[in-house]
């Protein structure tokens, strides 16, 4: 499609051309339900093609229906820029250096126009331009590794991230930050919490719930608040850095394999599961909860295994599902399962059978659970036996997406099952803890007197 | 500003010299001359169920301190779509400030928290907007695009509001021509503001949401009086489709005034049209003020490229703590800063409206941009008395002072001082150029004060929640079903009525044309009659009582309907309406004993004409015939009402005195 008609087809398209208009042109529009006059702006090409899209001068667009169209006189030209305004992000001698990764997503984007949606824009000069107060915190460097949004992300990308987060270390770095979509973004943390180990620095992802373009964003706070944990943060683990509260206070830095994003929307979607966070941050403060987690060391002997197999599967059980599901896994050549069980870890007595073929045919089944808080019990019940005795191993209080991952990660490095069990049970970053804390479950009940009170003298 | 001496000197030379008259002396030729031009943009709530954009109720409140949880935010400027920042964003990222939103839940859920995004939009409210986009003569979109207008002040949590625009290019009559209407939009309501003080401001999110639509007229609008007029016609309009909302703060105004050589500028948020003639001429005559301001610069040969203010810390010792204003502040904590205003020698205490002086427009300007609650400077003029005067001198000295300067001493903490200082400057550098394009905020007095940067078209954005809605012709046609007459012809109805003119501004305002219509038609009422009843007697009825539950205008159709199947007068229903306005529930029945009705034919009481009139010749006070008349009346009004015509009674009575 010409540039010149971006976006315009059918239809609005015909009329285009039958007035040779284009796209930012200001045009004059003479309808049978009145004139117009104004900018003819790009088209979104997922909205219909009966209307065209006019910037009035007082700012507004409008569409104008093509069957009304008397007539189309174009009188000037005026292209939009779209631009944040790029300063050279200052260097400050003895401020930690920081290495800013972008994968895409919304932390950092602007308009587009193909979509009417949004899409990544990302460069240090650009986000000092937009959050100058990043230079009082550290020395940035940036580099854009994709530019996908985070359903996109994948084992290809998480391998490359790996890879550039080990060469970042060895060549010196203070501290990583990894700009992501949030929809995905606690995959690809466990993902890189099981390939980049014994990291010396933090490594920190982080994200925004609502686009930079808009003002009450949370983008620039969130990455005020991750670089300045990557900074100065003595916790050197693969986390997660959101909002805690809603409100603009402090984020919270989740350990990658327990967090879990809980809220289609809200900026506090993040939550640790079965466990409590590492800390808080607040502007340079960073307050540590738990005491048991891996320091910042100044050695470089960071271990990288980039490895994952793709053929590997993530199943929510639900009563009444049929054993051809497994049986398709299977035969599509699945070599690892993760099931998502009810309760303490089952499934219905008529999957059994699939189990078995599957257990036969050398295919790796893990047990998680779907109610994400607690562990696998299979000993509990007899159908957790009966299960255990199919070859489903339970992998205590792994969260299933996190399964998912360790299981890919596992399956890329060996064949030999009792290694894959060996891997998949030894926790290697909290993926799985020998004890939950009695505080480590908390979902609060709206509505109670004492949840009311506490909203009512706390920010949500 | 607290210690604002405006009764000096100067400020009533420069208001001489300015011109400013009473409102009440002012003419037609006043406004012409000043080279008046004034504009409306009217929002007026719609009476949904819902909200515009989620599904909480609308239009309920809550006690302002009566909150369920709290949130704070922050707001970042942002480009716009022609990646451009706004003047109005930037100003407003200056003042740093935390916003507070006390939410109740019945009244707010997550959207209004921007934490979800929009639901689709209320289509009762688009169907009622499309209503007003025909009486308007718009030209209708093929499409509504919802747009984001960015506000940074914290009034909505998402930092913009979601706004689109439903017709163009309209007009509506108003004395022989044409007033031209820009634009009709929908949009979302505000936050209403509890508090604002230093760095924290307080929104309640109960009216947040609540559909609006915003009509915007060319500043055609010559005099005060015609303002008021347009504004009301407008009024009127909306209310004639009855899917309007009514009461405190339903509709309300922004009220843009130029004079020539002036600027543009906006006062906000008037929700009294009565207010309009005095707020839009203080306004004229303030950027009268300026202009001058800006004639005096030049002749003194400044310029404005060149023009810089100095400014030095003022040490506790250099104050006299003995009195007021600065002594508190050095107790507060505060740094005191002296700033030297190169030639601005009787400047700040220039007259610029009815007690303030230039001088209020850098303490205005202060208070929003810096944060620094009022009273928050002194200026030359007031230094008597709370400064050390030999203190003073070494400071003007510091600040290399001449004899043409002026200077202003302001008190702020240390994190404000900077953007203080380039407030003061900005302030003054604008003079040169003389009205800087402002939004401000009406006070009760119909005065205005600062209260931002006049925004323009960078702060729209697209709103790339939501996807365009298609208005078909056929939407249209629905529309056109439902609209009401057009208020220019009701007005030509009410002169043919020959109902008193001093009525039509309360039938208009509440809309009661069609009913009148109906009454007059179905009952055979008298128009006068009638429009006396609601115009005078249910206005003062309103104004005076308080009614047990709602009072529902449809109440009088019935209340007519029962005069009229029993036969009675409709004199009485004066007397019934106080009573069934306070109580609607009662039963007509009851009303009439209440107000001691009692059948009576004619004859009954006409029977007791010839003893009072006996009476009255035995005890008479005056031999005026009239006044022994209106006795006999008096005394017989009670038993008359309903049962005969008050006119046949005096015709009667007279016959009766006469003979």
């Amino acid at each position: 499609m010409l540039e010149m008609f971006k976006g315009y087809r059918g239809e609005a398209l015909t009329v285009l051309k039958k007035f040779n208009i284009r796209v930012w042109s200001e045009t004059r529009v003479d309808t049978t339900r009145g004139n117009f006059k104004g900018i003819v702006l790009p088209r979104s090409e997922n909205d219909d093609d009966r209307h065209l899209v006019l910037k009035l001068a007082t700012g507004y667009n409008v569409g104008i229906a093509v069957n009304t169209i008397t007539n189309m006189k174009e009188f000037g030209y005026k292209k939009a820029n779209y631009k944040i305004p790029e300063k050279e992000f200052p260097m400050t001698k003895g401020k930690p250096n920081i290495k800013l990764f972008g994968t895409g997503g919304t932390i950092a984007s602007r308009l587009d126009y193909r979509t009417g949606a949004v899409i990544p824009a990302f460069s240090p000069g650009e986000l000092y331009g937009a959050v100058p107060e990043l230079a009082d915190i550290c020395n940035l460097e940036t580099e854009k590794l994709f530019a996908v949004f985070s359903e996109n992300m994948g084992p290809k990308q998480y391998k490359i991230l790996a890879n550039a987060i080990g060469d970042e270390i060895r060549r010196g770095i203070d501290g990583i930050v990894i700009g992501h979509g949030t929809d995905t973004m606690h995959h690809t943390a466990s993902a890189l919490a099981f390939m980049v180990q014994n990291s010396p620095v933090p490594i920190i992802m982080v994200g925004s719930q609502r686009s930079s373009d808009r003002p009450s964003s949370d983008a620039a706070l969130n990455l005020i608040h991750s670089c300045s944990a990557a900074a100065y943060s003595d916790i050197a683990e693969v986390m997660v850095c959101m909002f805690g509260p809603t409100s603009d206070e402090y984020a919270i830095l989740h350990p990658g394999t327990r967090v879990r994003k809980m809220h289609s929307s809200y900026r506090s979607t993040f939550r640790t599961i079965g466990d409590i966070p590492l800390a808080t941050v607040e502007k340079d403060n960073i307050k540590p909860l738990k005491k048991d987690y891996r320091k910042r060391r100044n050695d470089r002997n960071v271990e990288i295994y980039p490895f994952f197999e793709e053929k590997v599967s993530l199943l929510y059980y639900y009563p009444n599902m049929h054993p051809d599901i497994i049986d398709s896994l299977v035969d599509n050549g699945y070599r690892g399962i993760i099931i998502a069980g009810t309760g303490l870890g089952h499934v219905n007595k008529p999957v059994y059978k699939a189990l078995d073929r599957a257990n036969k045919k050398n295919v790796a089944v893990y047990m998680t659970v779907q109610t994400l808080w607690g562990y696998t019990h299979m000993f509990v019940y007899e159908t957790g036996r009966d299960i255990m005795n199919l070859g489903v191993i339970p992998a205590e209080n792994m969260l299933p997406e996190v399964g998912y991952i360790k299981l890919g990660w596992t399956l890329g490095q060996t064949d030999d099952l009792k290694k894959v069990k060996e891997i998949m049970l030894t926790p290697i970053c909290s993926e799985i803890t020998e004890r939950e804390p009695y505080n480590g479950y908390l979902i609060l009940q709206g509505g109670i007197p004492e949840v009311e009170d506490f909203l009512k003298h706390f920010h949500k | 500003m607290g210690v604002c001496k405006v009764n000096g000197e100067n400020y009533t030379k420069t208001k001489k010299r300015v011109g400013y008259i009473h409102r009440n002396k002012a003419k037609t030729v006043t406004y012409s001359k000043l080279g008046f031009r004034c504009g409306l943009e009217i929002h007026q709530q719609l009476k949904t169920e819902k909200k515009l954009f989620c599904r909480c109720p609308a239009g309920f409140y809550q006690d302002r301190t009566d909150f369920d949880a709290e949130i704070v935010r922050h707001m970042r400027p942002t480009l716009s779509e022609l990646g451009e920042y706004d003047g109005t964003a930037l100003m407003e990222f200056k003042t740093r400030k935390n916003i507070f939103y006390w939410i109740k839940n019945s009244t707010a859920c997550t959207y209004e928290i921007d934490d979800t995004p929009p639901f689709k939009l209320n289509r009762e409210a688009l169907e009622t907007a499309l209503e007003v986009a025909l009486i308007l003569k718009t030209s209708i979109v093929g499409e509504l695009h919802i747009t984001r207008k960015q506000y940074l002040d914290g009034s909505i949590p998402t930092g913009f509001q979601r706004t689109a625009i439903v017709g163009i290019d309209g007009s509506i009559p108003l004395r022989g021509k044409n007033i031209k209407i820009i634009q009709l939009s929908i949009e979302e309501d505000s936050c209403r503001e509890v508090s604002d003080i230093g760095h924290k401001r307080i929104y309640t999110t109960d009216r947040l949401g609540i559909p609006l639509i915003e009509t915007v007229t060319e500043p055609v609008l010559l005099t005060p009086d015609e303002a008021v007029e347009a504004g009301q016609y407008l009024r009127f309009l909306t209310r004639s489709t009855n899917k309007v909302r009514t009461g405190i703060g339903a509709a309300r105004q922004d009220v843009n005034v130029s004079i020539k050589g002036g600027t543009r500028v906006e006062i906000k948020g008037v929700s009294k049209l009565r207010m309009i003639p005095l707020l839009t001429h203080n306004e004229a005559f303030r950027q009268k003020a300026l202009l001058e301001i800006k004639k005096d610069l030049a002749l003194r040969g400044l310029k404005k490229s060149k023009w810089k203010a100095t400014s030095v810390r003022i040490s506790s010792k250099a104050v006299d703590l003995k009195t007021g204003f600065l002594k508190k502040s050095l107790e507060k904590g505060y740094l005191i800063i002296a700033v030297n205003l190169p030639g601005f020698k009787n400047i700040l205490s220039f007259f610029t409206q009815p007690g303030t002086t230039f001088a209020n427009e850098i303490s205005d300007r202060l208070k929003v941009i810096a944060c620094l609650d009022k009273p928050n400077m002194l200026y030359s003029e007031e230094f008597e008395g709370e400064l050390n005067m030999a203190d003073l001198e070494k400071a003007r000295k510091t600040l290399g002072a001449g004899e043409n300067d002026a200077q202003i001493i302001f008190r702020s903490h240390e994190d404000d001082m900077k953007t203080a200082l380039e407030t003061v400057e900005e302030r003054c550098v604008l003079a040169f150029d003389g009205v800087p394009p402002e939004t401000r905020k009406s006070l009760k007095n119909g005065t205005t004060v600062f209260e931002r940067v006049l925004p323009g078209p960078n702060r729209m954005y697209p709103d790339t929640d939501s996807a365009p809605i298609p208005i078909t012709e056929n939407m249209i046609d629905l529309a056109r079903d439902r609209m009401p007459e057009e208020i220019s012809s009701r007005f030509t109805q009410l002169k043919k009525w020959k109902i008193p003119e001093d009525t039509y501004t309360y039938i208009l305002k509440c809309n009661f044309c069609p009913l009148m219509t109906r009454i007059i038609s179905d009952f055979k009422a008298s128009p006068i009659f009638l429009g006396c009843l609601i115009g005078h007697h249910l206005r003062y009825i309103e104004g005076h009582f308080k009614p047990s539950s709602l009072f529902i205008p449809e109440k009088l159709y019935t209340l007519f309907k029962f005069i009229h199947q029993k036969k009675l007068g409709h004199e009485i229903i004066r007397e019934m309406l106080k009573v069934v306005y306070q109580y609607p529930n009662m039963d007509f029945e009851s009303v009439l004993i209440t107000i001691k009705y009692i059948p009576a034919t004619k004859e009954e009481i006409l029977s007791n004409v010839s003893v009072l009139k006996e009476k009255f010749r035995e005890i008479r006070y005056s031999k005026d015939p009239a006044a022994e008349v209106a006795w006999i009346m008096g005394h017989l009004r009670e038993l008359a009402l309903g049962n005969i015509r008050m006119k046949t009674l005096r015709k009667e009575i007279e016959e009766v005195c006469n003979a």
